[in-house]
């Protein structure tokens, strides 16, 4: 999860993504991209933007709900605080959560042949 | 070449003619009977013989899924323009109209997308 969330950030259309939801929770696809667009004059696809928000999605920072008919964008702020625990608070990151597996590293809990 | 007709697709003429008259404040212009339907236009008050909306309705199978997937994804039918998106927005919301995006001021331009009850997503605008 740690490793989506740098990855995440790493993509400025996405870290605009997140200034936007900062300003407003619950937004629809047609006002990130109306966003995006005025304030910022990315015109990318909304495919494009679907797929980034899909990345945020998998970090943990944005979550969707569906309410009724329409589907709702949020910003969630909580995977940004375990990461930076872990340099300004290491003493309570480590009561927080034990380091993940390395991604070369085998996971035990794994079970697909 | 002028834009003489457009038009919205609602699950029911009759309940749009009440939301796009009594709530938005377009004025009927045309019915007649076709079938079970009915040809069924609105104007605006401020330009009655100017475009006219069609509320056209939604039968063919092809209608509902493709509104699902625009209000999925809160993209809006149509887009009209008002003085004041703000202000139309308290009015509106006071007649218990559903937003799914609030008044968005974007340089200068200020949008708010409600839903038409019948099935569309409605953007209102100004430009300061």
């Amino acid at each position: 999860m740690e490793e989506d969330v740098f990855k995440a950030l790493a993509d400025p259309t996405r870290r605009r993504i997140l200034d936007g939801l900062v300003e407003r929770d619950g937004q629809t696809l047609y006002e990130i991209c109306s966003r995006l667009l005025t304030r910022h004059g990315l015109g990318l696809s909304r495919q494009a933007i679907s797929q980034h928000l899909a990345v945020l999605e998998a970090a943990g920072l944005v979550h969707t709900r569906r309410q009724g008919r329409y589907k709702f964008h949020d910003l969630d702020t909580a995977p940004l605080e375990r990461v930076m625990t872990r340099w300004l608070r290491p003493a309570e990151a480590d009561t927080l959560e034990t380091e993940a597996p390395e991604a070369d590293a085998p996971d035990a809990t794994e079970s697909t042949p | 070449m002028r834009i003489n007709l457009t038009s919205v697709f609602v699950d029911d003429q009759l309940k749009a003619l009440a939301f796009y008259t009594d709530v938005l404040g377009f004025q009927q212009k045309n019915k007649v009977a076709v079938g079970d339907d009915w040809w069924l236009t609105v104007v605006s008050p401020e330009d009655p013989e100017g475009t006219e909306l069609l509320l056209e309705p939604d039968g063919h199978p092809a209608v509902k899924p493709y509104k699902a997937a625009l209000v999925e994804d809160g993209i809006p039918a149509a887009a009209f323009t008002v003085d004041d998106v703000a202000a139309e927005f308290e009015r509106l919301r006071g007649l218990g109209v559903r937003f799914t995006q609030e008044p968005l001021q974007m340089d200068d331009v200020t949008v708010a997308v409600l839903d038409d009850t019948c099935g569309n997503l409605i953007q209102i605008m100004h430009t300061a």
